[in-house]
């Protein structure tokens, strides 16, 4: 069995997986202010559904949107520093010159530039300074800096340098924490180290809830193994977790996306959420969503590291119609504004005076929501004019998502998705699954880690073939070090873009795999059941 | 719309008018120049130390001006990494001055297109000098001698480029190709981000061979693309305003990218919609689009401005960016009359990139 539980905003959701994956049990609660609670509360709601051996637990998938709220809202941040190696080159931008002046206060943010940096080819740009970064270490402690971010230039083309600081910090400021860029964002100075210094500050938090997660866990009795969702739907274990917080921005809609798809069977799918306002469309590729390619603002903040992409247009169920049939029915508009929560009041089946999308499905007999009487009256060619909008909306955004010219399978969800045709125009199909309502929980708890390499690589002509194999060999490897089944481990996507002006063959290689989870025993699990002990097991993987 | 309607004069830069720049130049920058944002960063930070830069414009530049232009050479790929140092974009123009033994009046711009818009802006705060509303081509272009300063005389040496250590190599040469050739070779040994001084020249020369008021068009262009002023059609808009059209609205469904040689080549492969619907379009690029088909049948050429706007924002979309699925518009907007001679074409016409076409050049705009 595995639990997965997904903190979102408003609720909670969680559900008990049978080792078959089946669903053995969902809730949903509200979420509560403090992640413990609520994770205790969703534990014995589970067991109230339906009771279950703690014992026979091997693991509890959390994802959360405790790290980005946290951010957006500016509190709980850790006072920061970032330190950037590079000197004397950069210094023309010093770090968190593009932040918003609010976060720099949140972060009581202080920026460092010192000596070190490589070049695009891995030549020194300086030397490292040990003196300098302790005279530095001096200043963070007088201004009682609790957490540091250390980027170094192209860091992700040689390392060496975050390292080193990173040792000599760690001597002269033995209780401070310490990002390193290389391991949070890619190449892009200010946006890895944006995103370096967001996780920085939000490392104290990151253990206080770690801990959080893990009295609750073990309060119900588990002393299974606890993985967080990460922002490309893999998981990272509570100690990653600790030290990348940052890295679990984006597992919300990730989460639901991959558990839309596992709930309907297909996991290539482009994936719509129809909400009351908005529909948001995102695409999986083999189970995992695809990555925005561009840089990604977050609270104001540019940053480039892994986000799924998705499109959001403005029709949802609480879309206000204007217009009316006749014609091509091109005189009819479906949103982008919307009445959003106060469709009960609004909208026409609630006896209210709005002409919205939902009185559409309604008056079309595709939902039985509130009074259908009350939209009886509504001319019907200006039902369909309205619902072949939405559809031509929704085919045209999936269309805009699509990465090839195949066909690719649409899979609804959401309380709106009853709006969406049967068929959507060079879809096919649309499948809706049901059960969705847990399937940001049922997301959580798919198994899988994954690794990625993300490097400039220089291609000599004739080698090419060679070069691609390592990088993906590396990427291989990153996976199992994270906890993959080996035999289990595929390589999901291979990118290669040659970069201007660069001599050599240079070329920016993306490799991305990902395996199953190896579940293994937790280290009291001598006298557990037979399902707890032995080899690895694969969970999670699907057609 | 009313055709190239001339933009209003901006006297000064500030940091209103750099937001603005770096979005219109994206649009000159035709896929390529860099993306302008660093080159925005830059030349914000320098005005917010420095206050806003005075613009003059081309036309009222003395003739005894000395005018020294300033850029960043290499990959912007690099320079979004290894951002310059502090003094890097200035030293480069003091390099130079110290070598001509002259004092400099005014910083140019010798690229309207991409990041090189808004470094000597940067360079300008820095230096407390006023900056030539004009550049050298009136869009981007890969390399260094495809500037209208080659057609007029003007040499691109003596050069200085600079690196962020603290180096700088002053480079002499017999034509300006092999200033390109050299001073790129400087440039990779600098690791592949050098900021250049080059084109010197009074301000008789500078008016005869800028383009002018092409810092003014990259704002007004810009502004009109802001969120909430870009209406329904905004590639429509921004061709209006260069002069030109939209040649096709379509939906890229393949990009061929070839490794050759530093530069990024490739085809984007169009499917079209409206009047081309059902047609294949090709757009082929290195590093800037430069020619524009539909089937074997050529629509534009370099040295118009083929412009890949996003449909739906206006915003410029660059070849590095290009994917399946975007909803483009080709905006063709023409070049200067002084890229159609003879002398103009073979320096940046479709034979200087290697395809076999004829340029094909927008009819009717005044030369």
């Amino acid at each position: 069995m595995r639990i997965g539980i997904d903190v979102g905003g408003t609720n909670t959701d969680a559900v008990l997986l049978g080792d078959d994956d089946a669903v053995l049990a969902a809730v949903k609660s509200p979420t509560t202010s403090d992640v413990s609670s609520g994770i205790t509360a969703s534990l014995a709601s589970l067991q109230g559904v339906r009771a279950f051996d703690p014992a026979g637990v091997r693991a509890v998938m959390i994802g959360t949107t405790h790290f980005i709220n946290a951010l957006v809202e500016a509190r709980r941040l850790a006072p920061t520093a970032a330190l950037r190696l590079g000197l004397p080159a950069t210094a023309a931008l010093p770090p968190m010159v593009d932040w918003p002046q609010r976060l720099v206060t949140a972060v009581s943010g202080r920026a460092y530039l010192a000596h070190g940096g490589h070049e695009f080819d891995g030549r020194t740009i300086s030397e490292l300074d040990p003196d300098e970064l302790r005279r530095h270490a001096a200043d963070m402690a007088a201004h009682g800096v609790r957490s540091v971010a250390i980027t170094s230039v192209f860091s992700p083309v040689n390392t060496e340098f975050e390292l080193r600081a990173a040792e000599v910090l760690a001597e002269e400021l033995p209780d401070v924490a310490i990002s390193l860029s290389h391991q949070i964002g890619r190449i892009g100075l200010l946006e890895r180290e944006n995103a370096t210094v967001v996780n920085a500050a939000l490392r104290e938090l990151a253990s206080d809830i770690v801990g959080g997660l893990f009295a609750a866990v073990s309060g119900a009795g588990i002393d299974a193994p606890i993985y967080l969702s990460q922002n490309d739907g893999t998981l990272m274990d509570v100690e990653h977790a600790r030290r990348y917080p940052v890295s679990t921005f984006a597992s919300g809609p990730t989460n639901s996306m991959r558990g839309a798809a596992v709930l309907s069977g297909v996991s290539t799918c482009a994936v719509v959420d129809v909400g009351g306002t908005t529909s948001d469309v995102g695409v999986l590729t083999r189970g995992f969503p695809r990555e925005a390619t561009t840089e990604v603002s977050v609270a104001g903040i540019r940053t480039n590291f892994r986000m799924p992409d998705v499109l959001s247009i403005g029709i949802g169920g609480g879309s206000l119609v204007r217009g009316a049939a006749g014609g091509a029915g091109g005189g009819v508009s479906v949103g982008p504004d919307s009445v959003g929560y106060r469709l009960t009041e609004r909208a026409l089946v609630f006896g209210g005076d709005t002409l919205t999308a939902t009185d559409i499905a309604v008056a079309a007999g595709r939902a039985d929501i509130g009074d259908a009487s009350l939209v009886a009256h509504l001319d019907p060619d200006l039902v369909r004019a309205a619902l072949s909008r939405i559809a031509a909306d929704v085919a045209d955004a999936v269309d805009r998502m699509r990465t090839s010219s195949q066909p690719l399978p649409v899979v609804a969800v959401g309380g709106g998705s009853v709006l969406l045709p049967d068929h959507l125009a060079g879809s096919g199909e649309v499948l809706r699954p049901e059960n969705f309502a847990v399937a940001n929980a049922i997301g959580a708890a798919i198994a899988q880690v994954g690794g990625e390499v993300d490097r400039v690589f220089a291609i000599e002509p004739g080698r090419r073939g060679d070069v691609l194999e390592a990088a993906r060999a590396e990427a291989v490897e990153r996976a199992v070090a994270n906890g993959a089944v080996p035999s289990s481990v595929e390589v999901l996507e291979i990118d290669e873009v040659p970069l201007p002006y660069l001599p050599g063959g240079a070329t920016r290689i993306r490799v991305k795999a990902v395996g199953d989870l190896a579940l293994t025993p937790g280290p009291s699990s001598g006298t557990a059941s037979g399902a707890r002990r032995g080899e690895p097991v694969a969970a999670g993987s699907r057609a | 719309m009313s055709s190239a309607a001339a933009p209003r004069q901006l006297r000064q830069v500030g940091l209103d008018e750099v937001r603005a720049i770096a979005r219109g130049a994206a649009v000159l920058g035709t896929g390529g120049g860099g993306d302008p944002h660093i080159g925005a960063l830059m030349a914000a930070a320098a005005i917010r130390t420095h206050g806003p830069v005075a613009l003059t414009p081309l036309a009222e530049l003395p003739d005894g001006a000395v005018v020294l232009p300033v850029a960043m050479m290499g990959a912007p790929t690099v320079m979004v990494e290894k951002i310059p140092s502090a003094d890097q974009v200035g030293r480069a123009v003091d390099v130079l001055t110290r070598h001509l033994g002259l004092e400099v009046t005014h910083v140019a711009c010798i690229e309207a297109g991409g990041v090189n818009s808004l470094v000597p802006v940067a360079a300008a705060a820095e230096l407390g000098l006023p900056l030539v509303d004009a550049d050298g081509m009136g869009r981007a272009f890969p390399e260094l001698q495809q500037v209208l300063l080659t057609l007029t005389g003007v040499r691109a040496t003596p050069m200085a480029v600079v690196d962020e250590k603290g180096n700088c190599a002053v480079i002499d040469t017999v034509d300006n190709r092999w200033a390109e050739r050299l001073a790129r070779s400087v440039t990779i040994d600098m690791g592949c981000s050098a900021m250049i001084s080059n084109y010197a020249m009074d301000g008789a020369a500078a008016r005869r061979g800028l383009v002018p008021g092409t810092l003014s068009l990259a704002a007004s262009v810009g502004a009109l693309l802001e969120p909430g002023v870009a209406g329904e059609d905004p590639a429509s808009a921004v061709a209006a305003h260069l002069g030109g059209r939209v040649a096709v609205r379509a939906k890229v469904v393949d990009v061929e990218r070839r490794t050759t040689t530093g530069f990024a080549r490739g085809t984007a492969v169009l499917e079209g919609a409206g009047e081309h619907a059902g047609r294949r379009l090709t757009v082929d690029f290195q590093n800037e689009n430069l020619v524009l088909r539909d089937g074997d049948h050529v629509l534009a050429t370099a040295p118009d401005l083929i412009c890949l706007l996003d449909t739906a924002s206006g915003a410029a979309i660059t070849t590095e960016q290009l994917r399946f699925g975007h909803r483009v518009s080709a905006v063709v907007a023409p070049c200067d009359p002084r890229w159609r001679t003879p002398e103009g074409l073979a320096l940046a016409g479709p034979a200087a990139f290697g395809y076999p076409d004829d340029a094909v050049l927008l009819e009717g705009v005044p030369a």
